[in-house]
């Protein structure tokens, strides 16, 4: 084995990587995880993207595409999406600041405090477990810049593909339950979240975020310590993490370590700068009033977006034979109608057949079957939910490159 | 398992991640000046994944919001040579 001060010589040499044979061997991998790959990033990024992402494997968990080690962002490659439920071990990473303590369960309280609850509060992580009913619920965590690198033109931020989601049955306990304990004020707007990691230098604004105090006390908006069975993994939140279903991934604070009940809006560089659309360009059911302007609003409701899991751009298939085009499709929360499907180019459109239903956030696969002949056939899908909400033909372009969710377009050549 | 977290306390305990000394930005003038200011906050693969789009105009723009709004400690002295840098090596050149 080797040592720290080992460890730490390769490290400084660059002859330590995650991925490398050394590394690999010293934890214990198998050998198809060392090899440093070129990764399978998602047509359309930026060539940098192309040329600097590689597969790379963090502790405790498979290689992801990584597009920056510090702050570690990993993206989930594709072939993890024929799967309901991402696994934990492939799920993505991603973190805006670099300092990501390993917190000892022994050690870690969640505080509820601020001016807008009667009784402030302390929780170990057992006291939360057994002074709570217990609730599990499927959702989709999806990036507000998921899909980033596929605008046009681009827009700075983390390049990601289609990786940046995934989808995992959380239990937890209800926030509602923990506040109406803590007893919550008739002033209270928002509630206030933090985590333990934080930035390098003490300028760089820490990410804390708020939500309305009616999403916070949404039945379905959790604390959650336990994803698809297991104690969350420390790149996506353990001990403890928020989950607000139907909304991007931006709210779910992850290290949680407090909760503020708040008679004012938040008004700190993550809430008032970052993560904001300008206003009236995409559908929202019930916005985030206390921290609109006249000009933009915070980013919240996911969009109704679909993708293609099996196939992808410039695939070759056998002509003649029954061809299976299968995916996935997800939305805000209201519950996915429909997912059709075109093999001429959008001009006529069939449904495909929904799969297993894991609740309204949750990702609901869908599947379409045609024969296809010789030839190139351009491959469509878009997905309606039970709103009426549906995918544009074309990205609506924003500054940050949020919500890209245009009609997915693949051509496959069968012969 | 207990090798995993044991490694892991030490990567993060690390100012460095783990691979991002394999990182190699093109030969140019300024590159060190990059190199030295850009990864006190993050790795330099920030800037490769954010290329060849941003013209000079947004490359300033973007070092100015690492200053702003990051708290980045760059001497303003240092701004004209970090934004030739990577305008001219990772940047659009006027192709949009």
């Amino acid at each position: 084995m080797l040592s720290r001060r080992q460890l730490l010589r390769s490290a400084r040499d660059g002859t330590l990587v995650f991925g490398s044979a050394a590394l690999g061997s010293y934890l214990g991998l198998p050998r198809s995880s060392w090899a440093e790959a070129m990764a399978p990033v998602t047509p359309g990024v930026s060539a940098g993207t192309e040329a600097s992402a590689r597969l790379v494997a963090l502790p405790g968990k498979v290689p992801l595409i990584k597009l920056t080690y510090r702050p570690p962002n990993f993206e989930t490659p594709l072939k993890y999406f024929n799967d309901v439920l991402t696994p934990n071990d492939a799920f993505f990473v991603r973190f805006h600041l670099a300092v990501i303590p390993e917190v000892a369960v022994a050690t870690w309280k969640l505080s509820v405090k601020g001016d807008a609850v009667t009784s402030a509060a302390e929780y170990t992580l057992d006291e939360l477990k057994t002074g709570f009913e217990q609730v599990e619920i499927v959702a989709v965590n999806q990036c507000s810049g998921n899909r980033r690198g596929l605008a046009r033109p681009h827009v700075p931020g983390i390049q990601w593909g289609y990786g940046a989601m995934g989808n995992a049955r959380w239990k937890g306990v209800r926030l509602k339950d923990v506040l109406d304990k803590a007893g919550v004020k008739d002033d209270a707007v928002e509630v206030g979240f933090d985590g333990a990691d934080h930035a390098l230098i003490g300028q760089t604004p820490d990410f804390v975020k708020s939500i309305p105090i009616w999403r916070a006390l949404d039945e379905n908006t959790l604390l959650a310590w336990d994803m698809n069975g297991e104690p969350l993994p420390h790149w996506n939140g353990f001990p403890l993490r928020l989950v607000v279903p139907g909304w991007t991934g931006t709210y779910w604070i992850k290290l949680l370590t407090s909760i503020e009940v708040r008679s004012k809006p938040l008004n700190e560089f993550w809430m008032t700068s970052a993560y904001r659309l300008p206003k009236g360009i995409f559908p929202v059911v019930r916005g985030f009033t206390s921290q609109a302007t006249d000009i933009n609003t915070p980013i919240t409701e996911i969009v109704t977006n679909s993708l293609i899991t099996n196939l992808v751009d410039g695939d070759k298939v056998a002509a003649g034979r029954s061809l299976e085009v299968k995916g996935i499709a997800w939305d805000g929360g209201f519950g996915i109608d429909t997912v059709e499907a075109s093999v001429d180019a959008g001009q006529s459109w069939r449904p495909a057949a929904l799969g297993e239903d894991l609740g309204r956030f949750s990702f609901r696969p869908w599947s379409y079957q045609f024969v296809p002949e010789a030839g190139t056939h351009v491959v469509m899908v878009k997905a309606t939910n039970r709103l009426g909400q549906s995918q544009p033909r074309e990205a609506i372009p924003n500054p940050a490159g949020y919500h890209h969710n245009p009609v997915q377009t693949i051509s496959i050549v069968a012969a | 398992m207990r090798a995993l977290m044991m490694l892991a306390a030490l990567l993060i305990a690390a100012p460095a991640a783990a691979g991002e000394q394999d990182i190699v930005l093109r030969e140019g003038q300024g590159r060190d000046l990059v190199a030295a200011n850009c990864q006190i906050c993050h790795s330099l693969d920030y800037i490769q994944i954010n290329s060849p789009f941003l013209d000079q105009k947004k490359w300033e723009a973007t070092v100015t919001k690492m200053i702003e709004r990051y708290g980045a400690p760059i001497d303003p002295a240092n701004m004209p040579a970090i934004v030739s840098y990577l305008s001219t090596n990772y940047g659009s050149k006027g192709t949009p």
